[in-house]
């Protein structure tokens, strides 16, 4: 059983506001949720390789360099975010 | 003749000999939409201005005289977690509510490139989180074979809007079995392909390593006319590949004629795996009945049947509902009210600081499953448990691939059922979030060894109540890796039986 310090430490992590009711509910589900993974102890393991994606995956790698494509695209994406100045996203001060 | 009953195959065919026109094809379907809609509460989006264009477009090039693609002027709808440039995509969620796609999905272009004609976008589980379509941040899409049950999930709408008729095929994804799984339950023909053998670019992603774009539709040919279209290597896939030329068909078929006189395809020599994990306690006796008489008919027309096993199986889902939602809490920690989507910023709610604005963002806009698997995720990535959560089912996935390979050195194709139920109640099991991961016993192992498999219409269970002609199951064949038209033609000859 997790408790309720670690639940609001991931929250935390994972930039999740919950609720007192939320964190007392995630608590039980994810006990539980746990406790089901369990079963994976019971397999060795030792000596195999994890498998990330079942085809091999190479980096790919391009020239970087100015794209017309993306050029015309970014106003595009910045009218998306919810405040923008002078090209860039605007965020609150962290300083 | 109703318009909207046809197949790809057939739709073109009418278009080709001018019996309608595009148009017309298109606004049927609209008018079926404006009527079955209402009950079912497939679409999330119409997107008719968008489709009345498109098929005006295609009679166009048709009165010019000019040859028409398979797919030019049949209406298709698509997944709402799969970008159509200018049209709404909410991945389900409340967080994308007013996310208006600024490009489209790779598949979307190489489908508009053939003229397809696109209806709208159908609703799913919250970013494809689920197994039943109840987890839509907006409403449950109902089963048209028996409205108090679910579709199945997550591709819910695509497959439900299929099998009521209000669209032509449709394009979903599967990660753990979401568009097989709801193809089962919905009585429709369903294709995951291989990890790599259709382009995600313009998915919204959930659990990358696993995700894959695929068809839904009435016949295995219509999806195979899809899959035609929609696969290939891609520049913006890294993962994307081109597929291994595989000779259409190297099945030896052989045709004979039967006591009913009718011509049938025997496949000699083919060998069919059948693994005993599947077959378990907890599986519905009628599912379990229907598929055995499904394999016993391919045993009939001459295919070797082989009891294999996959001993891995048992832990397939715990391996899975820890891969997922590790990859879940990474891809969506996209979603932060800061680049696109809902945000506090919008809205009159009172922040200080920058980590406010992240974490009421997100409070705000994300579901109760969607936070749970970010919950469990951020757990099994952060320090001290990586090894004995991530690390380790990475590994027990390894261990699922070599069942697998095993099997098919051995097998040609294995045979399964799809799920162990069919359609179960809206509401019958939102309430235990393992319940619902279990839904994904048969079909997740083939996401985690990157298989392509597909589900076809295998029987269906004794009529009911609400449902006048029963539910349907679905037969689920898996192949070998890239060997997708070997999938469909053996599928074909069980479709043709």
């Amino acid at each position: 059983m997790i408790n309720k310090e670690e639940v609001k430490h991931i929250a935390k992590l994972a930039r999740l506001g919950l609720t007192e009711k939320e964190i007392e509910q995630l608590q039980k589900e994810l006990s539980s949720i746990l406790d089901y993974f369990e079963k994976l102890k019971k397999v060795n393991v030792s000596r195999i390789e994890p498998t990330t994606h079942s085809i091999l995956v190479e980096n790919v790698m391009r020239e970087d360099r100015e794209s017309l494509k993306f050029k015309l695209q970014s106003p595009k994406l910045l009218d998306l975010a919810p405040e923008t100045k002078d090209g860039y996203l605007k965020v609150k001060s962290i300083l | 003749m109703e318009l909207t009953n046809l197949t790809i195959k057939e739709a073109h065919q009418g278009l080709k000999k001018k019996e309608f026109s595009a148009l017309e094809l298109c606004k049927n379907y609209l008018d079926k939409i404006e009527k079955e809609n209402k009950k079912i509460q497939a679409f999330l989006t119409i997107s008719k201005d968008l489709a009345i264009s498109q098929a005006k477009k295609v009679d166009e090039i048709i009165s010019g005289g000019q040859e028409i693609s398979s797919l030019a002027g049949i209406p298709c709808v698509i997944k709402d977690n799969i970008l159509v440039e200018g049209v709404r995509c909410t991945a389900g969620s409340k967080i994308l509510e007013n996310y208006i796609a600024p490009y489209d999905a790779t598949v979307i272009k190489r489908l508009k490139e053939q003229g397809a004609v696109i209806l709208g976008k159908t609703n799913l589980d919250e970013f494809a989180m689920g197994a039943s379509g109840e987890r839509s941040a907006f409403f449950p899409t109902r089963n048209p074979h028996d409205l108090t049950r679910v579709p199945g999930g997550s591709s819910s709408g695509s497959a439900a809007a299929v099998a009521a008729n209000m669209s032509c095929y449709a394009m979903g994804s599967d990660t753990g079995g979401s568009i097989r799984q709801p193809a089962s339950f919905c009585g429709i023909v369903g294709l995951k392909p291989t990890y790599g053998a259709v382009s995600r670019y313009g998915l919204i992603a959930m659990a990358s390593s696993l995700d894959q774009i695929g068809p839904l539709a009435k016949t295995v040919e219509d999806a195979k006319i899809v899959f035609d279209v929609i696969s290939g290597k891609d520049e913006m896939d890294s993962t994307s590949v081109e597929s291994p030329k595989i000779e259409n068909c190297k099945l030896k078929a052989k045709s004979v004629r039967s006591s009913s006189s009718r011509r049938d395809s025997i496949i000699e020599n083919l060998r069919v795996g059948v693994p005993k994990e599947y077959f378990i306690k907890g599986i519905d006796k009628e599912v379990e009945k229907i598929i055995k008489t499904a394999i016993k008919k391919y045993e009939k027309l001459g295919a070797k049947i082989e009891e294999i096993s996959l001993p891995y199986t048992e832990y397939a889902i715990a391996i899975y509902y820890i891969i997922v939602p590790s990859e879940v809490s990474a891809n969506l920690a996209r979603y932060d009210g800061i680049k696109f989507g809902y945000s506090v910023a919008n809205q009159r709610i009172d922040t200080d600081t920058l980590l406010d604005v992240y974490l009421k963002s997100r409070e705000g806009g994300l579901g109760d499953e969607v936070r749970r698997r970010i919950m469990l995720g951020t757990y099994a990535l952060s320090a001290g448990y990586y090894d004995a959560y991530y690390l380790r089912a990475q590994k027990v996935r390894t261990l699922i691939r070599e069942d697998f390979k095993r099997a098919f050195e051995k097998v040609d194709f294995i045979l399964t059922p799809v799920a162990p139920t069919p359609a179960f109640k809206i509401g019958e099991k939102i309430e235990d979030p393992l319940l619902m991961y279990l839904c994904d016993v048969f079909t997740s192992p083939v996401n985690l060894a990157g298989l392509p498999a597909i589900s076809i219409p295998a029987g269906k269970i004794a009529p009911h109540q609400n449902s006048s002609e029963g539910l349907p199951v679905g037969l689920q064949i898996i192949g070998k890796p890239f060997e997708e038209n070997k999938i469909l033609e053996i599928a074909k000859t069980y479709e043709n039986l």
